[in-house]
């Protein structure tokens, strides 16, 4: 189909489907569909937005029909991106399923596990967490303990994993555990899925500096896992966990890059006004705010040129590792631009007018950016060995 | 946005080829030392001439090769490498702009073949004082029967001592500010009344200061006291070639660094196993493929419009100016001793960034336009 025709036929769908509660700017996380079992809709529109652009495959658009995706190229799936945009469309579905385990599953799933996982994956009707940190393995993952024995038709899990991301409220868990206790520490690895209903596994909500819990230690106590479940190849899974991290990592970045969700001129000129010039009126926060968007530009530059890059076969590699580091530090420091901003109103916690603190809660929630999926001292050492092939210490 | 085409790869893989074998950074140390009298060689410029660079902006019918802007980006980038001295950024870029977008059809067939067969060297005239500013233009041009005549000084003209041609930005009405009222004129280098003053810059490099004393001029470019767009087109241009520049300064001083690192020995390791050093290296990295796409994106808006491309110019030039100056700072400090001495290239670098930073607006001045450009 040419792609005007298929911009034009995207934007009347768009029109005629797109409820209106779903064309109000998202405030982030209260907004956000995230799926599963258990989910309760926020609203009947939320609900309705899901089911109709599951049916059409476009929760996941790039993804191949066959398994609940849209089978869009590059060129229409921006084109779908450009025109939910221009409506404010909300993101129907957003999960880890999405940014991390499909791609996975697509590049190392067997047959049966991409037609069994896939399709409940972009019809949100399965919600997935990550279990890879262990208290004793955060940037250094690959020393994980979590133990898998074979026990013949299945593996016997038993170990810990933290900092799970709504481990509470996932359905299950794709999960790193090491299954040959004697290799060395990259060999010894496996990468598995399971229900997080088996017996065995319970959860714990840790309780963030933003007053919110999403996120939890994990216990296995001989959680039972069918052999079915391993992905790719016994013993190899650190080879999965890391692809799987360049796609985590490629979404935070270029997610932080385009979560437009508060705009810093527009904030910063609606809090301090302008002056007779019409100037936003403080130069010091004025040029904090250039420099925010300026790096944005640069970043979301950056994103379409490693793409259209990725395309022609060209470019450096490791290139999550930059996206990653660039797009949390900027994010980091648009908050703190937020928060002066605010001023002494940005620091109220409970109060209706603050929406409970909403604005210091996302700025402590930013602090987080630079250490999930790999610490901005790790995307830089990964910089520095991959791409400037600098020796070791 | 864009990935970097057959053509265009080719072009910049030239560019490399011909300016590290003929205007390696030993060429312009060699041009300082000997004093040289033009600051460049006129060899090695019509060696540019041969590679289709001195038209790289003019269109085929006016003898050019038409690269457009984003060509022009990766010879300025690749020049940045090797800190090739040459008019290209005076007369091919930002004269050859000025013509080709405001000239009449007879400036063009008179001036665009003679840039791009070398045979001009045309500077663009246009600060008054220590900083860009483009509308403080105060140079008077008064009408006097049925020329203009010009009165006033100008500034950091690059090239201006080695021009056959000068474009005056000139005021013909209104107050140093306005952007009404201000008009190019194009004007004999030799024509009585210039008197011009060679400044050798910390870089090695050349501008001039240049005296207006009753200065005849018919020439006018663009229409007379609306040209203010037309300057900024050239401006634009010339913007986002600094940039490109500054852009292969950042990228060959940290190449140099890099590989320094992984040859100096200090406490019986390379200095490049020290993590303190790995991840101001790789941030600096990230910084340059940041500045990259920047750069990219300002010559891509170049070439679709020209007149909507003043934001993102000015994004890069800004970009350009903080990494730039991150990058030689860094490898001056990573270097060392060695990276204060004269005898390594590393300080040659420093200056050329220091410079360039300035030319053509600094980070504050872009900084400011481009908020202006959204509003705040
Ligand atoms: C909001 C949030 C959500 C998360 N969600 C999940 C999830 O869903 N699933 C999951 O498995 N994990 C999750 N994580 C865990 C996250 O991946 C780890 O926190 C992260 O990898 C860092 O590990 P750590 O916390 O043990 O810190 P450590 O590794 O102990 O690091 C402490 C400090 O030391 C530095 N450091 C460590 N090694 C080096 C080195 N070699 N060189 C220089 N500096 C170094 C680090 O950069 C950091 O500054 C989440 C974390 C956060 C904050």
């Amino acid at each position: 189909m040419p792609l005007e025709t298929f911009r034009r036929e995207t934007r009347e769908w768009l029109a005629q489907n797109c409820p209106p509660e779903m064309r109000k700017p998202s405030r982030g996380e209260p907004d956000i569909c995230w799926g599963g079992r258990n989910w309760e809709f926020q609203s009947e529109d939320q609900k309705i937005w899901l089911e109709r652009m599951a049916a059409r495959g476009w929760t996941v658009p790039m993804w191949p029909k066959e398994y609940g995706g849209g089978g869009l190229s590059r060129e229409e799936e921006k084109i779908l991106r450009e025109e939910m945009r221009a409506i404010s469309a909300r993101s129907p579905l957003e999960s880890f399923g999405i940014w991390m385990l499909g791609p996975a599953l697509l590049q190392f799933g067997s047959e049966a596990q991409k037609l069994e996982h896939l399709p409940k994956i972009a019809r949100g009707e399965i919600r997935w967490c990550q279990g890879y940190s262990e208290p004793g393995a955060g940037s250094d993952l690959a020393s994980l303990q979590t133990k898998a024995e074979d026990k013949g038709d299945h593996f016997l899990v038993n170990g810990q994993k933290i900092w799970t991301s709504y481990a509470d409220k996932a359905d299950w868990i794709f999960c790193l555990v090491r299954t040959d206790p004697a290799a060395p520490k990259h060999k010894g690895i496996s990468f598995v899925l399971f229900d997080m209903a088996t017996p065995g596994v319970t959860t714990k909500p840790i309780l963030l500096i933003s007053g919110k819990s999403p996120f939890c230690e994990t216990f296995f106590d001989n959680v039972k896992v069918p052999k079915a479940n391993l992905v790719g190849t016994l013993n190899d899974g650190w080879t999965i966990a890391k692809y799987l991290l360049t796609h985590e990592r490629a979404s935070i970045g270029g997610g932080l890059a385009i979560a437009g969700m508060r705009s810093l001129p527009a904030e910063a000129i609606k809090a301090i006004g302008r002056d007779e010039s019409g100037r936003l009126a403080d130069p010091f926060v004025r040029e904090e705010v250039i420099r925010a968007e300026i790096d944005g530009r640069a970043l979301l530059a950056t994103i379409e040129r490693y793409k259209a890059e990725a395309k022609a076969g060209q470019g450096v590699g490791a290139k999550s590792a930059i996206l990653k580091y660039a797009g949390t530090e900027l994010n980091k420091r648009r908050y703190e631009a937020f928060m002066t901003i605010g001023g002494s109103d940005a620091l109220e916690w409970e109060s209706e007018r603050s929406e409970e603190g909403t604005l210091a809660r996302e700025w402590l929630r930013t602090k987080a950016n630079s250490i999930e999926g790999g610490t901005s001292e790790i995307m830089l050492g990964i910089v520095a060995k991959r791409i400037l092939d600098l020796p070791e210490a | 946005m864009i990935a970097l085409d057959e053509d265009r790869i080719m072009l910049r893989d030239t560019a490399r080829e011909f300016l590290t074998d003929k205007s390696p950074v030993s060429e312009l140390r060699r041009l300082r030392d000997s004093r040289n009298e033009d600051g460049f060689s006129r060899e090695l410029w019509g060696g540019m001439k041969d590679m289709g660079w001195t038209g790289i902006l003019i269109d085929e019918d006016h003898g050019g090769s038409d690269f457009g802007h984003v060509g022009m980006a990766l010879v300025c980038e690749e020049m940045g490498r090797t800190l090739a001295a040459s008019p290209f950024l005076s007369t091919a870029v930002m004269a050859a702009t000025a013509i080709g977008r405001g000239g009449s059809g007879e400036q063009k067939k008179k001036w665009l073949p003679a840039i791009a067969e070398a045979k001009a060297i045309i500077a663009l005239a246009v600060d008054e004082g220590r900083k860009h500013a483009p509308e403080k233009t105060a140079l008077k041009a008064e009408l006097a029967g049925n020329a203009f005549t010009l009165n006033g000084e100008k500034t950091f003209v690059i090239d201006g001592h080695v021009a056959d041609a000068i474009i005056v930005a000139a005021r013909t009405a209104g107050e140093p500010g306005d952007k009404n009222g201000i008009s190019l004129f194009l004007v004999d280098a030799k024509a009585p009344g210039i008197s011009v003053e060679r400044v050798i810059t910390v870089d090695s490099r050349n501008s001039a200061r240049i005296k207006f004393d009753n200065v005849n001029a018919v020439e006018a470019l663009g229409e007379t006291g609306k040209s203010f767009n037309l300057l900024e087109n050239a401006l634009n241009a010339g913007r986002a070639g600094v940039a490109a520049e500054l852009l292969g300064i950042a990228g060959e001083s940290f190449d140099r660094t890099v590989a320094y690192l992984k040859e100096r020995k200090q406490f019986g390791k390379l200095i490049g196993s020290f993590q303190a050093l790995q991840h101001r290296a790789a941030h600096l990295f990230g910084e340059i493929e940041l500045l990259r796409s920047l750069v990219l994106a300002a010559c891509v808006t170049l070439d679709k419009s020209p007149d909507a491309a003043g934001t993102a110019v000015s994004a890069a030039k800004y970009k350009a100016c903080e990494v730039g100056r991150l990058a030689v700072s860094e490898a001056v400090q990573m270097f060392g001793g060695m990276g204060m001495t004269d005898e390594i290239d590393i300080g040659f670098f420093m200056k050329r960034a220091r410079s360039t930073q300035e030319l053509l607006g600094d980070a504050y001045f872009h900084a400011d336009r481009f908020a202006l450009s959204q509003k705040y």
